[in-house]
């Protein structure tokens, strides 16, 4: 499938602020289910660093601009082919060793609730290979955490999340991933694009999910929002510990005052 | 150089020639509360100069009523006081300790030793010192650290920082020193050229050190005009407006040299001296005095932002 | 339990080799002279600023070191074979480190557990797959040996992030040379002044290939509020480099500048004295104000060197420490020369049944503490301390090392009634660059308290002057 992406992210300040700079992961590695057409990442004014890939095989990118600003626009405008892996990984560049993705942030850090989560889902699980118990957790965060926009927000953690016992599809993943921990699976956040479908089951163009390591198998996605595992309609940005770790867009503002962000997101499938 | 190295050499200089113009006006005060009372319920010029140093509101929240020996240890002791002797030294001891480096070992043990010896007097009982034993300490100690500047800092940038700082303060304290003795000190236009003018003039004049050079340069009269003339149009006096502002050039030029580049902050440098050379003292007292100095108070802010824009951020190209 | 200890003066037979050139000096000392001359030096470190504050401690920030002066002393056979030792174990850290963050093949090869590694907080997964210049990770290595006899040194540990105390082996021998100059006159003792030009020669050595000219090397530290800001003002000053905060760096395009008087200067290598953590607000702890937003982006893209790189600890961690024969072995094909303290892995069940039976007659470390905080010493320690610390080692057993209470040997050491032997360890700094260098000498902690074996300033420990006799 063909997939454009309109993506701009707009940071207005109450008043003017001395600059930015921000680490960007916004570019799409090239893997055996997408491969960039064209894309382009553009920050009116600013100056943008040579991109490189880093461990984890992503690509990143630094943006600074040095001088009083009140706005600041980051626009990403490409089209991806996409194809459907069934969520698995491959051929995608990476060094970073699966086993470093074992330890948790202060926000997947599990709680009572997620313990239980996870005990009660996998109690009967006996002989289950790796994988089904990967599905098993998925399905058990889907049903735990009833999607819900509001309920939740960006700082939230997996376990005040569960304590909220609704989220989205930032929380879905760190509490997914918080389970996949327990169960001895390195798992890690994933962040990206969803072509939402006409039938609108699907949720949030700009979009998260777990990917979670599978002996013999390698990564693989799970999406506890949207029950399923990433495929066509997915773009792969990149990946991190938590949320805040693989963020598509880190920033700090110099000389700072509070921001309203307005983001605008557009997936869409090409007429082919 | 660093631009924060800069900083600290710009500010450490900039405390020190503070702590000099606090213990210069408690010497003020102190002179000033020896004379006899003339009656009439206008004495209060140690609340003027707690004014002057913007230090009022502070001191009456923590001692209440204005007593001499509470002022006295205010403006000399008092670390919560930003201006008082003791948080300008230690301030400036902690600016040279972030630039240690950049300084002479001379230049360190004179700075080190004023601050030890400060916190030796903060030990010793209150009565054992007298206010002119203490106001006489600071200048001392700040003469003896100004000549290990100058007799051991290499003359790079640094150097010229450093003196930068003392031009600058000391042009705001001069002003200051004399707009309050104009402006705030005298109870009413009615004692102008009273006794008690006289007196007051007479104690500005020490309290900057300059009693016996003014007696030598004007003829010994008292003159409101002839004083504010020294003060400052006098390039014989180092410490007159016209002479901090020459300093002020002679270091900014150095610095254009040895960086190659000339920066706005040459120009108003430039300006400030243009205007003083050219400035007759009619002129001034035309313009108001008290007028005239709150200008120059604010285009030396402007000098020092100058200075702080082109050289202190780092980010001027 | 421990009942002798190697005292490295007296020998049975006598006064031993490296202290016999010592005999007259401090024999023929007396005590008035002596006083004078502690109080002199006393006076020379305040007037340098030589100062030390511990953290969480309060008190005098400006609180003195105390310094023995009785110097301690190595031969130069002595000192060969530990230099051999001590840099085949730097080169076998900086490989490891390499090793770990490219195919990690000592664990593929099973000699190391892949959790202890991938799993530890040391572990950054930013740098996985980044290979600095020169593929060395730990620019300077810190190694604590104790010594037990004539010819058996033990590490204690190693430090490959960023080991402090060396100005204190520089200063210590400018004390020295200044009050006891016949001292150096009449004895050959190998000079230590080269080590700030090994050290800036082994910064720009690791300058990124996208610097083409001179590099520019700076020293970041926290601030001057930091306990270590002596060393790090001192040490850039010996190198004429600047000393800077992170606020006097920032990041444009690719790479890092330098605010200065004449505005943005790049810089090529950074020696940063701040923990990994605090690095990047981008990258690291969002709440970091002493790093630089964007550091570790430049950093990876080959715009500027740190030195340390972010991620060495891991090759300092306790629990690692353990295995570092191993990499002598796998990565040189070298036998080790210096020997690893028999070690206990409270994470190991067998071990730490061993530890909690035994726990009275062992030091017991966590895994991640320093500074000797956090520790145990069974032999010094009453029962109900012992009690309360095997109880905690009992809830978190993967935090805690055990070690046997090693017989650290003795020196002599300047106290009240004349000289007495006293305990000491040895802190020598190694350099990898280009070249793999140690200057003969190092830091001597020495624990000034009668009987006691911890020597870490923080607890009542002193320095020395650390003599390698040079051949003749």
């Amino acid at each position: 499938m063909i997939l454009t992406v309109f993506h701009k992210t707009r940071y207005e300040f109450e008043s003017p602020v001395a600059g930015i700079i921000q680490s960007l992961r916004l570019i799409p590695a090239k893997c055996d289910s997408q491969k960039v057409i064209d894309w382009k990442v553009d920050v009116p004014d600013a100056l943008i660093g040579e991109a490189f890939r880093d461990g984890a095989g992503d690509y990143i990118q630094t943006v600074s601009l040095r001088k009083r600003v009140e706005h600041i626009e980051v626009i990403v405008q490409g089209t991806v082919e996409t194809i459907d892996t069934a969520g698995v990984l491959r051929g995608h560049r990476e060094r970073v060793p699966p086993r470093a993705y074992m330890r948790n942030t202060v926000r997947t850090e599990p709680n009572r609730a997620i313990v239980d989560l996870v005990q009660n889902t996998l109690r009967d699980a006996g002989s289950a290979t790796a994988l089904e118990r990967a599905h098993l957790l998925s399905e058990a965060v889907s049903d735990a955490l009833p999607y819900r926009p509001g309920a939740t927000h960006a700082h939230t953690t997996a376990a005040e999340a569960m304590n909220e016992g609704a989220g989205v599809c930032q929380d879905h993943t760190q509490v997914l991933i918080s389970c996949a921990h327990l169960a001895d699976l390195p798992a890690r956040y994933v962040s990206g694009y969803l072509n939402a479908t006409e039938d609108g089951s699907a949720h949030e163009a700009s979009h998260a999910w777990a990917e979670i390591y599978i002996d013999r198998l390698g990564w693989v996605g799970f999406d506890a929002s949207n029950k399923c595992c990433p495929n066509d309609q997915y773009i792969r940005l990149g990946s991190g510990l938590d949320a805040q770790d693989a963020a598509p867009l880190r920033g700090l503002v110099l000389g700072g005052a509070a921001e309203a962000l307005d983001v605008t997101v557009l997936v869409e499938a090409q007429q082919q | 150089m660093l631009s924060r190295t800069a900083a600290n050499l710009f500010w450490m200089t900039r405390f020190l020639e503070r702590s000099e113009t606090t213990a210069r006006l408690l010497d003020m005060g102190f002179r000033n509360a020896l004379l006899p009372n003339t009656g009439g319920g206008y004495r209060n010029e140690w609340g003027a100069i707690l004014q002057s140093k913007g230090v009022l509101q502070p001191f009456t929240d923590k001692y209440g009523e204005i007593v001499q020996r509470n002022v006295e240890s205010f403006l000399f002791f008092d670390m919560e006081n930003p201006s008082s002797v003791a948080s300008c030294i230690r301030s400036a001891r902690e600016n040279a300790r972030i630039v240690r480096t950049a300084l002479t070992s001379q230049v360190w043990d004179a700075i080190n030793a004023s601050y030890q010896e400060l916190m030796a007097m903060q030990r010793l009982e209150r009565s054992k010192l007298s206010t002119p034993d203490l106001t006489d300490w600071t200048i001392r100690t700040s003469s003896l650290i100004r000549g290990a500047i100058e007799s051991t800092q290499l003359r790079i940038d640094g150097y010229s920082f450093m003196n930068l700082g003392y031009a600058v303060e000391r042009a705001d304290n001069t002003a200051r020193l004399l707009d309050v003795k104009y402006y705030v000190l005298l109870p009413s236009v009615a004692y102008v050229g009273s006794g008690l003018d006289n007196y007051q003039w007479t104690t500005l004049l020490r309290a900057l050190s300059a009693h016996r050079a003014y007696n030598w340069a004007y003829g010994g009269e008292l003159s409101s005009v002839q004083i504010a003339h020294f003060l400052l149009l006098n390039p014989k006096f180092p410490r007159s407006l016209l002479s901090c502002y020459a300093e002020a050039n002679e270091h900014l030029d150095q610095l254009a040299r040895i960086y190659g580049r000339s920066t706005p902050a040459q120009e108003s440098a430039r300006a400030l001296l243009g205007e003083l050379a050219e400035a007759r003292i009619d002129d001034v007292f035309d313009e108001g005095l008290h007028e005239f100095l709150t200008r120059m108070i604010n285009e030396n802010g402007g000098l020092a932002q100058s200075i702080h824009d082109q050289y202190l951020t780092g980010e001027a190209r | 339990m421990v009942t002798s200890f190697f005292n490295e003066m007296y020998a049975s037979d006598g006064l031993r080799a490296p202290y016999q050139m010592l005999e007259g000096w401090y024999q023929n000392m007396p005590a008035e002279f002596r006083a004078l001359k502690q109080a002199e030096a006393e006076d020379l470190f305040r007037r340098y600023g030589i100062t030390f504050a511990v953290y969480g401690e309060g008190g005098d920030p400006d609180r003195l070191i105390p310094f023995d002066m009785f110097p301690r002393v190595f031969t130069a056979h002595e000192w060969r074979r530990l230099e051999r030792g001590i840099k085949q174990r730097a080169r076998a850290l900086n490989a490891f480190l390499s090793d770990v963050y490219d195919r990690g093949e000592i664990i593929r090869a099973g000699l190391i557990p892949a959790d202890l590694v991938y799993r530890n907080d040391a572990y950054e997964i930013a740098v996985a797959g980044f290979r600095p210049p020169l593929g060395v990770f730990s620019h300077i290595v810190g190694i604590d040996l104790v010594r037990t006899g004539a010819e058996q040194f033990y590490v204690l540990e190693d430090n490959c992030r960023t080991p402090s105390g060396v100005s204190y082996m520089l200063e210590n021998r400018e004390v020295m040379m200044r009050m006891f100059p016949h001292l150096f006159q009449e004895n050959r003792v190998a000079p230590v002044d080269g080590y700030a030009r090994l050290l800036k020669r082994t910064l720009a050595s690791v300058a990124p290939a996208k610097c083409d000219r001179d590099p520019c090397v700076v020293l970041l530290t926290p601030g001057h509020f930091n306990s270590a800001y002596y060393e790090h003002s001192f040490l850039a000053d010996l190198m004429g480099i600047e000393l800077v905060e992170g606020q006097d760096l920032f990041v444009e395009g690719d790479f890092c500048w330098m605010r200065t008087t004449e505005g943005p200067r790049k810089v090529d290598v950074i020696y940063r004295r701040i923990d990994d953590a605090f690095l990047d607000p981008l990258c690291f702890r969002p709440d970091s104000a002493l790093g630089v937003p964007g550091l570790m982006n430049v950093y990876r893209s080959g715009g500027v060197t740190i030195c340390s790189a972010p991620g060495a600890g891991v090759a300092d961690d306790k629990a690692i420490y353990t295995y570092v024969p191993e990499m002598v072995r796998f990565y040189l094909g070298e036998t080790p020369i210096l020997d690893n303290v028999p070690t206990w892995q409270c994470a190991k069940s067998d071990d730490l049944k061993y530890v909690l039976e035994n726990i009275g007659e062992l030091v017991v470390k966590e895994v991640h503490g320093s500074g000797g905080y956090g520790m145990l010493v069974g032999p010094a320690s009453d029962r109900a301390t012992i009690d309360t610390f095997a109880a905690k080692v009992a809830a978190n057993p993967s935090n805690y090392i055990a070690q046997p209470t090693l017989a650290l040997s003795t020196c002599p050491t300047f106290v009240e009634e004349g000289i007495a032997p006293r305990h000491v360890d040895l802190r020598p700094y190694c350099l990898v660059g280009r070249d793999v260098e140690l200057v003969p000498g190092a830091l001597t902690r020495v624990a000034l308290t009668d009987g006691s074996l911890v020597v870490n300033s923080s607890q009542g420990g002193g320095v020395k002057d650390t003599w390698v006799i040079a051949e003749e």
